[in-house]
């Protein structure tokens, strides 16, 4: 260190235009944003490796001190589906396309509850991870996106279970199972949009996270999951494919188990709802990210 | 200067007051403000005449036109009190929180540690741990893979990696957390105080790594309260009050500023701490700290005559018999370091007017430079009457301590001991190394 006289000019910055070497290393530059900004798919993209690693955790830890573990994957949707056939399939006798009933309902639960699941971990994603967002930096799109890709591990388990019924009532899938991948990313970007939107939401309002458990039951008999959207006419059944949802389970069963109603405008009119979810769902989120820090 | 690693420019952080206390609000508030701000305002109106102001919230300002510039290879430590705006300058340098007004500029990768143990997750092992908290931390995959045993070696716990951390003592958390953090290769590195932590051989080994970022013509922006580390560690440094820079240059300078500064010559109002136990019959009001000339420090040096000045007042009615005084030194990290108390040392007050000030006297203060904790605790009748943990922090500087002008490195503890060394067999006088050593040691 210097001996002799405070140099006490020295650190303060002069005033005026600021010039950088050619050639050097990247410069940032932190200004205060206002209004929208920029969704900055760049920088998540660089840091796309955290978003594994916060994945990677998410899988880890999810099912850690409990005494079931993943099989909590397969029981939930399971159960769900034993109820809904002894109350929907044998006292109501709601119609099932001519699929037996409990695969008609299971083929359906199991994008369902990735679903679920998803938007459960998804909205309290920031909230739970409030000390990181106070401390680094990162996109934080990252832990959202992370915590509805953990979900897709559970998913991939109930869907064993799933191809297991299949065999069990001897049902193959038809050709239109290649679309099988277009339907998960559907129902991922569904769930992705709605969780931005709700782990925004409850960073400044806990409510949120009352609201997700009513949220999901509502979303639930609002989706054609225990009955058939054939029960609609056209165009109703079209319009209900504002409810991303019912574009997913409707394609789930026709992809998988061969109901004769092939989703044709209502998975268009869903895959629409879907995107402007997630794109306005997107922008909500970097709009708010500023204050995550100071409020979280 | 042709380059810089870093440029601040008129940088200002506003928050609301309300928004910083009540961290979140409820949906519920927000919608009955949002229905009921059009009634108060007609309400408002009907009073009075004059057009309703919606009533905004108190702001502060935690940092107000700040602007600095930083060399590449500097290390410039920032010191300040308290809620001067240092920590909140770290965060907007590291991009955790935004600021409000003006802008900066930084060259290169920028590596931030404003706390041990950054996303770190108890139900994961050890070796999951690192892998993560380097992620988050910033580093590539690649990088992780090549740095993990150096990581391992350098935290010294390679037999608990398989282990859940949450089955960690806090200092192998800490030592963890700090080796994963060390092998960060910013550009620019931002510390937060971190370095303080740990036993004292692993200090030193933290103290050794940031010097050997330094050198490595890295940048560091050092936070502390440890002057003493400060002054080792960084040629320059800022000096920040309620949220402005105060003063910029050369360490000592600025350090010398600080310590002759008013703002630390003020006591320790004590009176509306809500942080404390006991029955009440008896409360502390102020303390001070009394430095060599009687007069109040923030700041004391080793080996000073060290007063500490506690003012009290009496419950009404309450009879002081019998009092008890305990004032206990512990570092930051909330070890106990020495005691000094009216039992063993002269008894406890008989009887003491309700209101009063009492002194308990340190003839040579035994602590290392660095940063400790003071609690202070009162029984009247061996019952608790007043209890403060965390009363106040207490900043040692360098001081003659030994009388040799010389001082141990601080990483070899936090306390100093009166000592004589001979040859056996020898008299103390035939060596006359130091000082008067026919002289009765100073205790």
């Amino acid at each position: 260190m210097g001996a002799g006289h405070p140099d006490v000019e020295h650190l303060t910055a002069s005033p005026g235009a600021v010039s950088w070497p050619a050639g050097a290393t990247a410069v940032s530059v932190i200004r205060p944003s206002r209004g929208w900004v920029s969704l900055q798919l760049g920088e998540l993209w660089a840091h796309r490796e955290l978003v594994y690693f916060f994945t990677w955790r998410d899988i880890k830890v999810r099912y850690k001190q409990t005494l079931l573990g993943a099989s909590w994957a397969v029981l939930q949707p399971t159960f769900t589906m034993v109820i809904f056939s002894l109350f929907f399939g044998r006292l109501a006798r709601v119609p099932s396309d001519g699929v037996p009933y409990p695969l008609f309902a299971f083929a359906a639960l199991v994008p369902w509850t990735l679903f679920a699941n998803g938007l459960t971990h998804g909205s309290n994603s920031l909230v739970e991870s409030a000390g990181l967002l106070k401390k680094v930096f990162f996109p934080r799109l990252a832990l959202p996106i992370a915590s509805v890709g953990a979900s897709v591990v559970d998913f991939l388990f109930a869907f064993g279970v799933l191809l297991i019924m299949m065999l069990y009532y001897g049902r193959t899938p038809t050709v239109a199972v290649v679309w099988l991948p277009l339907l998960l990313l559907l129902a991922l970007i569904t769930v992705l949009g709605v969780s931005l939107w709700l782990a925004a939401i409850n960073v400044q309002y806990r409510d949120v996270r009352y609201a997700v458990p009513f949220i999901t039951q509502l979303w639930l008999f609002a989706t054609p999951i225990a009955y058939p959207s054939s029960l609609l006419s056209q165009p109703w059944r079209t319009v209900f494919g504002l409810n991303p949802m019912v574009g997913v389970v409707e394609g789930f069963r026709w992809a998988l188990v061969g109901t004769a109603t092939a989703p044709g405008p209502t998975v268009l009119v869903s895959a629409a709802a879907a995107a402007l979810l997630l794109v306005s769902g997107a922008f909500y989120f970097r709009r708010m990210e500023r204050v995550f820090a100071d409020i979280a | 200067m042709a380059e810089r690693a870093l440029l601040v420019e008129g940088l200002g952080k506003q928050y609301r007051l309300g928004a910083r206390e009540a961290s979140y609000r409820t949906l519920r508030d927000a919608v009955t403000d949002a229905f009921l701000a059009p009634v108060r305002r007609v309400a408002h109106q009907f009073r009075r005449q004059a057009p309703a102001i919606p009533q905004s919230r108190p702001t502060i300002w935690a940092l107000k036109d700040v602007s600095f510039e930083v060399a590449p290879g500097e290390m410039v430590g920032i010191i300040g009190k308290n809620g001067a705006g240092k920590s909140t300058l770290l965060k907007i340098l590291s991009r955790v929180t935004e600021p409000t007004e003006g802008s900066v500029e930084i060259r290169g990768r920028v590596g931030s540690l404003l706390e041990v143990g950054t996303g770190f997750h108890p139900e994961l092992t050890g070796r999951e741990n690192v892998i993560l908290s380097g992620a988050i931390l910033g580093m590539r995959r690649a990088e992780l893979t090549r740095k993990f045993d150096e990581i391992v070696a350098f935290s010294e716990l390679d037999e608990f990696l398989d282990t859940p951390v949450k089955h960690y003592s806090s200092g192998m958390f800490v030592r963890l957390a700090f080796a994963v953090a060390a092998h960060l290769d910013p550009d620019l590195l931002l510390v937060d105080e971190v370095l303080a932590v740990g036993d004292a051989a692993f200090q030193r080994k933290c103290v050794a790594k940031m010097l050997e970022v330094g050198r490595g013509g890295r940048t560091v922006l050092f936070v502390s309260h440890n002057l003493g580390m400060v002054n080792a560690l960084c040629g320059r440094a800022l000096l920040l009050r309620d949220g402005r820079v105060a003063a910029a240059g050369t360490t000592e300078a600025v350090i010398a500023r600080y310590l002759e500064s008013e703002e630390l010559r003020a006591g320790v109002a004590l009176e509306d701490r809500t942080d404390r136990s006991g029955n009440g019959v008896l409360r502390f009001t102020e303390m001070q700290v009394l430095g060599a000339d009687g007069q109040p420090m923030d700041v004391v040096m080793s080996g000073q005559r060290v007063r500490v000045r506690l003012a009290y007042r009496a419950a009404p009615e309450a009879v002081l018999e019998n009092v008890f005084f305990q004032v206990l030194f512990g570092t930051l990290f909330g070890q106990n370091l020495f005691v000094c108390l009216t039992r063993a040392c002269g008894g406890n007050f008989a009887r003491l007017p309700p209101v009063g000030r009492i002194v308990c006297e340190i003839p040579v203060l035994p602590l290392a430079p660095g940063s400790y904790r003071l609690s202070l605790t009162g029984k009247v009748g061996e019952v608790i009457a007043d209890e403060l943990t965390e009363a106040v922090h207490l900043t040692v500087i360098e001081g003659d301590f030994f009388g040799s002008g010389r001082l141990p490195p601080s990483s070899s503890g936090p306390i100093l001991v009166q000592h004589r060394w001979l040859v056996d067999g020898e008299s103390a006088a035939s060596r006359g190394t130091s000082g008067d050593p026919a002289a009765p040691a100073r205790y």
